[in-house]
């Protein structure tokens, strides 16, 4: 390895020797792979590779059997979910997980529960918890802008149709100001169309709101075209990790997804291009 | 017409305080279920609060005030050393863990002599009254409701909703369960205290597991959409019987149909409208 210069900013997410066993499988061994600021990360692999688990270890719903994760300069070690939401990491879950009998608005001025602050005032109602409660709901409503759901606002969110939800998922995940977000297979049970605009919101989420994302996605069209850069995981384990370009022509990822003696001009295909 | 207002009151005094009582009760376990967790030790509290501030103002006469006051504290305290262990379990467990704290807590009562034993306190000084009973219950709709359009009340519901995902959203999980708690059981403490106050004697099997089953059939029935359901349901509850008397010997047959088909037909309770949760 060579050494980054010292102007290089840390990355925002570095996982080192991260593992979790369950009884006698090993779901994530010993992985390790660093998201660069700014940048759009893909982690791919077919399914049972560990994903969702390594997902699960990051956010703190997991606690890994061995190995570390830092966001920023910050070890995360030990720290519940809702610390590591404090500290700027947000995430979306695979099965759509926002709170149905809750409106849209509501929704997303749950994800800013970090970031207000009212205590007593909530009993006393004074000028500050006002503000502050307007503040929150005219930022909701910005977010709400931004992914597209401003006629949604006073929807029970459960009442909204299927690709709404995700991208509701995704304003709620941004309520809580992260530095970085982790999106669990967002793509999942969209079509052509819906996955299309969500591809123009993720790339705007890096390029006008600088943010870093971290994505777990099976529609490799999207995950090409999107990502920055990609790690990919087979039986818990790293196979390979660099561009989009480098990752399709890496021997292992072509064994992985295709087994043996697969042709190299078919993964192209079967990875898009 | 005062009069009649009079004869009214006179007639039907213990009832309009049982009223009071148990809206204030059906409150505190709203607060438990609107973090999503099950107590079935609402009974116990209750009864915690209801000797602590009976034997203040029997055996030391502590003003009433005062009594009210350690009637909420003692039961939150009790609250908080048991809900350190207890609420690392959930859902069912958590239930079978308070029915054993009520267990606990009344055969302790049964057996402690110096606050009666098995024949219960009496000689309790008429204190508090309809002022006090609805005056608390007053207060408590108000700050409960004003709890539930802030953010704790949307990092509530979330709980209730998904408890993982609430903590992903930066909800601490283990602080809302404990506070629910300790402020639910004060709550019922309270209550205990103010019906130990208009009712001259309490006994240890008053605060038992049919108890705590019949508080949380309050919520059950009214619903926990906003603070306002379990109150409706625990005045509806608490009148039933006396409203059905006349049907005398078919009063209790009436009086369950009447809660099965609610909860068949209204599982989200009486008063399923939720309240908005934005200040």
């Amino acid at each position: 390895m060579i050494p980054l210069p010292p102007t290089q900013p840390a990355p925002a997410l570095t996982v080192q020797g991260l593992t979790r066993r369950f009884q006698g499988l090993v779901a994530v061994d010993s992985v390790d792979f660093t998201v660069r600021q700014g940048t759009v990360h893909g982690l791919i692999g077919p399914n049972g590779a560990g994903k969702t688990t390594l997902f699960n270890l990051v956010s703190g719903v997991l606690a890994p059997s061995a190995g570390s994760v830092r966001l920023g300069e910050r070890a995360l070690d030990g720290l519940s979910p809702y610390r590591r939401t404090a500290l700027g990491l947000a995430r979306t879950f695979q099965n759509i997980r926002i709170f149905s009998e809750m409106t849209v608005l509501e929704n997303v001025m749950t994800g800013m529960h970090t970031r207000l602050t009212a205590s007593w005032g909530i009993l006393l109602r004074g000028p500050g918890f006002r503000a502050e409660e307007r503040q929150a709901k005219a930022k909701a409503r910005d977010l709400l802008a931004f992914v597209g759901l401003s006629e949604a606002a006073d929807t029970r969110a459960g009442d909204l149709p299927y690709g709404d939800q995700r991208r509701l998922e995704i304003a709620r995940a941004l309520a809580c100001e992260p530095r970085l977000v982790l999106l669990d297979e967002p793509a999942a049970g969209m079509n052509p169309a819906e996955t299309h605009a969500l591809l123009g919101l993720l790339s705007r989420l890096r390029d006008e709101r600088g943010l870093t994302l971290l994505l777990v996605e099976h529609d490799m069209p999207l995950v090409m075209s999107l990502c920055d850069r990609l790690t990919v995981l087979n039986f818990g384990r790293r196979i390979a990790d660099g561009t989009p370009a480098e990752v399709r022509a890496h021997p292992a990822v072509i064994e992985a997804y295709l087994g043996t003696g697969g042709h190299e001009v078919s993964v192209s295909r079967g990875l898009g291009s | 017409m005062w009069e009649a207002l009079d004869d009214f009151y006179w007639t039907y005094q213990s009832l309009i305080h049982a009223v009071g009582v148990n809206a204030i009760l059906a409150l505190s376990v709203y607060v438990v279920l609107a973090v999503g967790q099950l107590s079935l030790g609402q009974a116990a509290f209750m009864g915690v609060g209801a000797y602590t501030g009976a034997l203040l103002t029997v055996k030391f006469g502590v003003p009433f005030g005062l009594a009210m006051l350690a009637s909420a504290l003692v039961p939150a305290l009790l609250a908080l050393v048991v809900g350190g262990p207890t609420l690392r379990l959930t859902g069912v467990y958590l239930a079978i863990a308070t029915i054993g704290l009520g267990e606990i807590t009344r055969i302790m009562f049964l057996n402690w002599d110096y606050a009666g034993g098995a024949l219960g306190l009496s000689g309790i000084p008429e204190r508090g009254g309809v002022v006090a009973i609805y005056g608390t219950l007053a207060v408590l709709l108000v700050g409960l409701t004003l709890v539930a359009r802030s953010r704790v009340g949307r990092a509530m519901e979330a709980m209730r909703e998904d408890e993982a995902a609430a903590g992903v959203m930066g909800v601490n999980l283990p602080r809302y369960r404990l506070v629910a708690l300790v402020v639910s059981s004060a709550m019922a403490g309270v209550a205990g205290c103010l019906s130990a106050h208009v009712s001259s004697f309490i006994g240890p099997n008053e605060y038992g597991f049919e108890a705590a089953v019949t508080i949380l059939s309050y919520a059950l029935l009214g619903g926990i959409g906003s603070p306002l359901a379990p109150v409706l349901g625990s005045t509806i509850l608490t009148l039933l019987p006396e409203v059905l008397r006349p049907l005398a010997d078919f009063r209790l047959m009436v009086n369950g149909m009447i809660i099965v088909l609610a909860v068949l037909f209204m599982p989200r309770g009486i008063l399923p409208w939720r309240i908005a949760r934005t200040g």
